[in-house]
Order: C-alpha cells, then structure tokens, then sequence
C-alpha cells in the first residue's frame, strides 16, 4: 500500500466529514523527501484540515495515509517524533518568554538536557531572537513570534516541517526572510509541507497541489500548471491560474 | 513515560499560574478568607440569648427563676415588662430572642405544693435555633425545680432516681467550630482542584496551544500528569496551609495523626482531580468550565453532611451520598482530628475512597484523548 521508498507523506483517497459536511473529499497526492511542497487553495478549500490529519490532530474519515512510515490512523503518535508542525494561529505560550518556550518544547520533544544550550543558542541564532529571550512573547511583534514558532516547531530537528499559512499577517520583507529560511532549510534536506494562498509564495515551491472545496483540482510544479491551464499564453503566472481554476469551476 | 517531560510540563503550569498577577491573592488569601468566614459565621451555638420577661409575682420565687435564668451565661435578661401585650411586640420585633411571663400567682402555687406554670415563647421562625434556646430554657428551669423541691420538703430526698449524667465526647463543649472548621480543608481542596484542573486544560485549548502539544510526543498521561501535579501540590500546601490555621488559630483539637490525614487527602484529591479532568473533557469554554464545576460542586456540598446532617435527609438522597467522595473524607477528617482514631476504625470510608477515585479517575483519563475531534 505504500508509496514509492522516497515519498515521505502518501495520501490515497483521504476524507474528512465534519457531519454532513465534506471537509476534504478522497483526495491522493505524494510528497517526495527533502521537496518544498505547496497545498494551495482559497480560504476554507480544506488546506488545514488535511495538515491536521497528517499530524495526527483530527481523525481522518476514510481514507489512507502515511506519514514518516507511519499510519496516519493507527500510529498518529509514531508521526510526532518526526514533524514539527506551526499553525495558522501563533499557537505558543504568550505569557511566557522566548527562553521558557524553547525550553519547555525541548523537554516535551525529549532533546536529552546535556544538548539544550547548544540548541538553544542555534534557534536564538537562527531565529535573531537573542536580544528579546526574556521578554513576555506577547508583547514582541508578530514577525517576531512567527519565528520562535518556527524556531520551536524545529526544536527538534524533524523530517518534515508542517506550515498552515505561516506567513498570514505577516510584512513583505519577513516573509521574503522566511521563504530564503525555508529554501535553507530544504537544502539540508528537511522535506517542507506548505499551506498558502499567496501565489508568490507558491512559485517558490517545488510542487505544488491546489484545492478547492475539498477536492484536488490540478497537481504538477508551477511551471507545468501554468502551461497545462494556459496553453497559449506563456507569460500569464499562477494568480492567473488560481483565479481561473477556483472561479471557473463555478459558473 | 518521560519524567522530563511531566517535569517541564509542570513547570510550565507553575510559571503561568504565578506570572498572571491576578492569581496570586486568589491561591494565597482566598483560602484564608473562606476559612475565617466558615470559622466565625458558620455556628448553630446558642450564645448571648436575650430574655424579656414579665414578672407580675415579685416574689423571692420568681426573683430565683429570673436570677437562675441570669446565672447562665446563654441568656442575658435586656427587657422587663408589665403588659403581656408589650412582650410579644418585643419578641416580633426580634429585640429579644426569649419571652418569660411569670404570672401573679406563681409564688403561690408553689409554696402549696402545686405545680406552677409559667410561660415561654420563642421566635419559632428561626427553628432550630428555637429549639435549642427552648432545649437551653428547660435545663435551667430543672435545675431550679430540683432547688425548689429540696427546700420544700426538708427531708433529705432525691430528684428521681435515675441519675443521668451526660458527657459528650469528642467535643466536650459541643463547639460547633469544631465540627465545621476541620471540614473546610475538604472543601478547599475540592473547590480549587476542580476549578484549577478543568480549567488549566481548557485554557490551552482556547488559546490554540492544545494544538501544538497534539503535534508532539507527548503521551496523554504525561499530559495529564504534568497537568495535575502543580495543582496537587498547590491543593496540599493550602491543606497544610489551613490545617494549621485551624489547629492554632481556631484552636481545632488535632488529637489523631496528621500523616492520615495527609494520606486521606491524597485519595480524595484522586476523584477531585478525575472530576475536574472530566470537566475539561465537557467543556470547551473557560465559563462552561466554571459553570459545570458549579453544577457539580453544589450537590456535592449539599449531599456531604458539612453541614445538612445525612441522617436526616430522604432514603434516596441518603443513597446519593455514597457517590460523593466529599462524604467519606468529612467522616475521615472529623475522625482524626476530635476523635483521633485511625485506619482500624475509618478504614471503610478509605476504601470507599480509593475506589471511587480510582474509578472516576480511570474514566475521567479514557475520557481524555489526545486529539481534537
């Protein structure tokens, strides 16, 4: 049942009802280790919910899944060692400090205590967050706490990184920061699972899914989609794409 | 299971619970406040009670019933009256708690060896204390009966022959501080674990931090004990805490073992906490929280024998009371601190304990999973 040896998440016809509603309908996609992979879709097509079932966070409805060579069903808690996962919501201690975050992640990933310093010294380095250590998390600014998240979701060096639309609400130049950190980061071969509705965004990833209303409408990389959708005019981009395919099915 | 992982959890909960201003007088003082409020105001005892009477004798009789009356230091004679009329007014309008009348040929009777009435009225809309003001009266008045009778018939002859001579146990002045004060440690307990637990999980729930800890390895166990554990300790330190406040402030008799105590309070804090987690599992809002711990916690409060005694309520409610854990820690604390007796004798109520904590706790942990749906 499993995907090809280097697909590091496999998907085959995954669902999720909430009641009568169909969240995410039968959808298949593979990613391959060490991609940037992009699941792109307007604002409730269903992007959260499959990341959520790939983390183990909600049960799936039907369906099959691996993740990191592990059942999505039956061996969620076999997933957790390998993916560190930030939501769209800042979802971290904001009455605590940047320091006393870190820490806490690090106990709870069980990093063995003699390595803290080390690690807590690379995600300050890494996410310039030196200065600010002690400060209460909810007073820093955003841009700030969206990289101790990611700092935190890293922690633990995972296999593979889960981003729920990490750069919503977040200034031009921090997000520009962030993909060069995301591009870094697959260069040391971390494989980067990515929602967004930014189609900039989305030209930075290696492959790319679209969805809408639950269902996948059109796979490949960014290049490929642009000149399956639009043929004949080679200088549209993927806003064009987006817009045609989430709109056209419509009408 | 980690121990890192329960201990970093822990010290989470800690540095959250201390850094939020707001919380520091509620866990310090509040007990405290509650404890001196139970301590001074809950009382059923009869002190101080105010006596207006009608003397229409005025003879050495009735001056002895009025000054037996003032010999014990419950009643207190505020009015003397001369019309019936204004002693009622002064009995409705609660300026005095008793209403003597003494009629004109009381004095009389008694020198002829009759028997003599007089007439006592009591505010009957505060019954129970009514009852023991009356209860109070009449022991008075038979002591005064038995001086009456010895000086009438000169012989040397006993009152009765039964001689009955009362001693209460355990809490020889039946203070009734002493009974409830001791209690207040259980509900202390039970108030702040269930309220602290439920809603120290809901909060990360709210915030979207619940997320995040689904995403890591954490076990639900580990999660449940690094969760409990801050709020066992804090539940201990305030049962020490008021322990101490009762034994030195209050002057509680602490006659048995407070290591049994202290064992006993751990047991009970296994159902506290099951129920509280339950909550958290009920609940998706800090305010349904608060409001399901009230739904729980009244019943409990009224259904324990603090301060309702058991015996008297209905067969059916008396059954109810077996559930409520809240019942076998009060025998057990009201055991060891008036009566000083041990596992030999309070070992149902342990039992009954453990068994209902571990039961409401293991269904409380199935309960809890660790995901979102």
């Amino acid at each position: 049942m499993t995907g090809l040896g280097s697909d590091v998440v496999y998907v085959k016809d995954l669902e999720k009802r909430f009641g009568r509603f169909v969240a995410v309908d039968k959808i298949s996609f593979s990613v391959k280790k060490g991609e940037v992979f992009g699941l792109l879709g307007p604002n409730g097509a269903g992007k959260s919910t499959t990341i959520r079932m790939l983390c183990g966070i909600i049960t799936p409805t039907s369906g099959y899944g691996r993740v990191a060579d592990h059942d999505i069903f039956y061996e969620a808690e076999g997933i957790k060692h390998s993916i560190g996962y930030m939501s769209q919501k800042f979802s971290l201690y904001e009455d605590l400090t940047p320091f006393e975050n870190i820490r806490f992640y690090l106990g709870v990933y069980e990093v063995p205590p003699e390595q803290w310093k080390d690690r807590i010294e690379w995600v300050l380095d890494m996410t310039r967050l030196h200065d600010v250590r002690d400060r209460i998390t909810r007073e820093l600014p955003p841009g700030s706490r969206q990289r101790l998240a990611l700092g935190c979701a890293l922690l633990h060096r995972p296999e593979i990184l889960f981003l729920d639309e990490p750069t919503s609400g977040v200034d031009p130049i921090t997000r520009r920061h962030f993909w060069g950190f995301i591009d870094h980061l697959a260069g040391e071969g971390v494989t980067v699972f990515v929602t967004t509705h930014y189609m900039d965004e989305a030209r930075s990833c290696e492959r790319i899914v679209m969805i809408n209303e639950g269902k996948i409408v059109v796979t490949g990389s960014p290049s490929e989609i642009i000149s399956e959708v639009f043929p004949d005019t080679p200088d549209s981009d993927l806003n064009d794409v987006f817009i045609e395919l989430m709109s056209g099915r419509d009408s | 299971m980690s121990w890192i992982r329960i201990r970093e959890l822990a010290r989470k909960e800690f540095i959250q619970l201390f850094r939020d201003k707001k919380n520091r007088p509620l866990l310090i003082i509040a007990p405290f406040v509650q404890l001196l409020v139970f301590g001074y105001v809950l009382s059923t005892d009869v002190r101080d009670v105010r006596v207006g009477i009608i003397d229409q004798s005025r003879t050495r009789e009735s001056r002895m019933l009025r000054d037996s009356l003032e010999a014990n230091q419950t009643f207190r004679i505020t009015h003397y009256k001369d019309h019936p009329k204004e002693l009622e007014e002064i009995l409705l309008r609660r300026k005095v708690d008793l209403a003597v009348k003494i009629g004109p040929d009381f004095s009389e009777r008694i020198r002829r060896g009759d028997s003599s009435p007089i007439q006592i009225l009591a505010d009957g809309s505060m019954s129970n204390m009514a009852s023991v003001k009356i209860a109070y009266t009449s022991l008075v008045l038979d002591k005064l009966n038995q001086n009456l009778i010895r000086e009438l018939y000169h012989q040397k002859m006993d009152y009765g022959k039964i001689d009955a001579r009362i001693r209460t146990w355990y809490n020889p002045n039946l203070e009734s501080r002493n009974f409830y004060v001791p209690g207040i440690v259980a509900f202390l307990v039970m108030l702040l674990t269930l309220l602290l637990t439920s809603i120290a999980i809901i909060r990360e729930k709210e915030v979207g931090t619940m997320e995040q800890l689904i995403v890591t390895p954490m076990k639900p166990y580990e999660l449940i004990l690094g969760k409990t554990i801050p709020y066992i300790i804090i539940a201990l330190a305030h049962m020490i805490a008021v322990t101490l406040f009762a034994i030195f402030w209050f002057h509680i008799p602490m006659v048995g073992s407070a290591f049994l105590l202290f064992f006993a309070i751990c047991l009970f804090l296994l159902s506290t906490l099951g129920i509280g987690l339950f909550i958290s599992t009920v609940s998706s809002t800090q305010q349904q929280a608060m409001m399901t711990t009230f739904f729980f916690f009244i019943p409990f409060f009224m259904l324990s024998g603090f301060v309702f005694p058991i015996a008297s309520m209905p067969t059916v409610f008396q059954w109810l009371t077996y559930l409520n854990p809240l019942r076998y820690i009060l025998i057990i604390i009201r055991g060891i601190f008036l009566k000083g007796v041990g596992l030999g004798v309070l070992w149902p109520e342990f039992l009954s304990l453990m068994v209902l904590g571990l039961i409401v706790f293991a269904s409380a942990v199935k309960r809890f999973r660790k995901r979102l749906d």
